[in-house]
């Protein structure tokens, strides 16, 4: 395991095939994904629906073994979850039996980290996400964007040096959904932390990515792939983010199109 | 407020149809005894204390082998949880005698442990076993993989992922398996006091039949009846405490 904190780990994933069996038949889901997260880089995932992104988050997550190939943190291959591995579900997936502080805190305590400074990573980071008054609360009594923050806090608080997130905004209303990209790209200035990043807001990718990968309709595989060279600090309404958004537009369309096929 | 009305009607419903009865005399009406005479034998019984002993036999007996079932049932839950081998081995001899009626056994039970206490606490525990450990090991082993993951990439090893996870998750299920277990205690505990008990509810309902006396029938039936109400509302008030934010607020 590498060592938790502020800087990243570098994600290899090399030659990976993921096949579901299906009706008795093995159905591909993925093919030939060969991409490599630099330690500190912020990687957004786009593609249309049931292409294979939260397969491949599982993948390196651990939780799914791939058909082929393999994935390397740093150069150790992964052989199942780890805490230096944070995940943001697509459904949230928060313990129902634990208070929000207490959901935030499960990382830490886990660790082993004394009960006052589990209390004050939980005060943080539930500031960050805006939830600090419903810390007693238990998840049934939050709206579907609260459970969706109390879950980034989570992740975040048990500072993993590599996170995926699997459309982790996708709950949010507009306002707070911007409110949380730019809190997720102040932490990453300060952090540095590996990010994959899957969404389906183009504009969301084009506001955090350091590069974004478009993939194919399924079976995914890489279509295209793209630096974002917009430096820190991105202006939505600026001229080359709207460049950015319509070409990747283009490209993305494409592939959905052929869904509908 | 709407309970204690419901159940205060139905007693108005049984005096109506009781005294009604003696005026009628639409059946004998020794066979059907009135609140009066119930509460009028209560009252003798309550005063010689036979009433208190029979009720603390039973009770005993009850909590003795639910307890004793309870324990069995959430150590070979988990057993089974935790060990694939142990649930292969233990899933079909367990799935083969569940289904036998309890009762059936019930003659058994009385030459294998004789007709004192420990034939009774036996078969109560046998025969709430099987629901018990159905129910708590389709529990834990029903956890929600999503929740497991989540922990595991918090940093959970297996032994956090059972205490942690497994437990808590199930929890709900536990606490209704057990519930259920107690009802069936309160259920089977006349069958076990019919054959052979000098004492209980179930003895004191025998009696009543031995030596005719529909009152004292009738007066056994609303004591287990009261005893499963009673401890059946403890067990909801600590689900509710155990089960906090489970439920919707
Ligand atoms: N456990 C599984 N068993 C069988 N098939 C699966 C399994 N998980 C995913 N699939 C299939 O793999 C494909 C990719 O699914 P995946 O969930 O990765 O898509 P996605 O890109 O995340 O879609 P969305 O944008 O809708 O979340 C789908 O066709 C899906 O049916
Ligand atoms: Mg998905």
């Amino acid at each position: 395991m590498s060592p938790a904190g502020v800087g990243g780990a570098r994600v290899r994933i090399e030659g990976v095939h993921k096949a579901f069996a299906l009706d008795g038949r093995s159905t591909p889901a993925l093919v030939d994904i060969n991409l490599e997260v630099q330690a500190g880089e912020l990687l957004c995932l786009l593609g249309p629906s049931g292409c294979g992104k939260s397969t491949l988050l599982n993948i390196v997550a651990g939780f799914l073994p791939p058909t082929r190939g393999r994935v390397l943190v740093d150069a150790t291959p992964i052989t199942g979850p780890g805490p230096e591995r944070g995940v943001v579900f697509q459904e949230y997936v928060l313990f129902p039996w634990l208070t929000v502080a207490q959901n935030v805190e499960f990382g830490p305590r886990l660790a082993g980290v004394e009960a006052a400074r589990c209390r004050e990573i939980a005060a943080r980071y539930l500031d960050m996400v805006g939830l600090r008054e419903h810390a007693t609360k238990f998840p049934v009594q939050l709206s579907g964007g609260m459970k969706q923050r109390v879950a980034i806090a989570r992740a975040l608080a048990n500072n993993p040096s590599i996170v995926l997130m699997d459309e982790p905004f996708g709950a949010l209303d507009a306002q707070t959904r911007e409110v949380m990209q730019e809190e997720l790209s102040r932490i990453q200035r300060v952090e540095h932390k590996t990010i994959v990043f899957v969404t389906h807001s183009i504009r969301e990718a084009v506001y955090l990515a350091d590069r974004l990968v478009v993939l194919t309709s399924a079976p995914g595989r890489i279509k295209e792939m793209f630096t974002i060279k917009l430096g820190e600090a991105r202006d939505r309404f600026a001229p080359e983010f709207t460049r950015y958004e319509s070409e990747i537009t283009r490209v993305v369309k494409e592939e959905v199109a052929k869904v509908r096929e | 407020m709407i309970r204690a009305a419901a159940l205060a009607g139905a007693l108005l419903a049984w005096a109506l149809v009781a005294y009604g009865n003696l005026a009628l005399e639409v059946m004998n009406p020794v066979l059907l005894p009135t609140p009066g005479e119930v509460g009028a034998l209560a009252a003798v019984q309550i005063r010689d204390g036979s009433l208190a002993h029979h009720l603390t036999v039973s009770a005993l007996r009850i909590v003795e082998g639910f307890g004793l079932a309870a324990a069995a049932a959430l150590a070979l839950g988990l057993l089974v949880a935790v060990s694939t081998p142990a649930r292969l081995a233990l899933e079909p001899v367990i799935e083969f005698v569940r289904p036998i009626p309890p009762l059936a056994f019930l003659p058994m039970f009385l030459v294998w442990f004789g007709l004192g206490e420990t034939s009774k606490v036996a078969f109560i525990a046998y025969t709430t076993f099987f629901p018990m450990f159905v129910g708590t090991g389709a529990s834990l082993l029903r956890v929600d993989v999503m929740l497991l993951r989540a922990a595991a990439s918090l940093g959970a090893s297996r032994r956090d992922l059972l205490r942690r996870v497994v437990l808590p998750a199930a929890l709900p299920g536990i606490v209704v398996a057990l519930r259920l277990g107690f009802g069936l205690a309160i259920f089977v505990i006349v069958g076990a006091e019919f054959m052979g008990a000098d004492a209980g509810l179930g003895n004191l309902i025998m009696e009543g039949r031995v030596f005719f006396n529909p009152a004292q029938i009738v007066m056994g039936a609303l004591l287990l009846g009261a005893l499963g109400s009673l401890v059946n509302a403890l067990l909801l008030m600590t689900e509710r405490r155990v089960l906090r934010g489970r439920a919707l607020p």
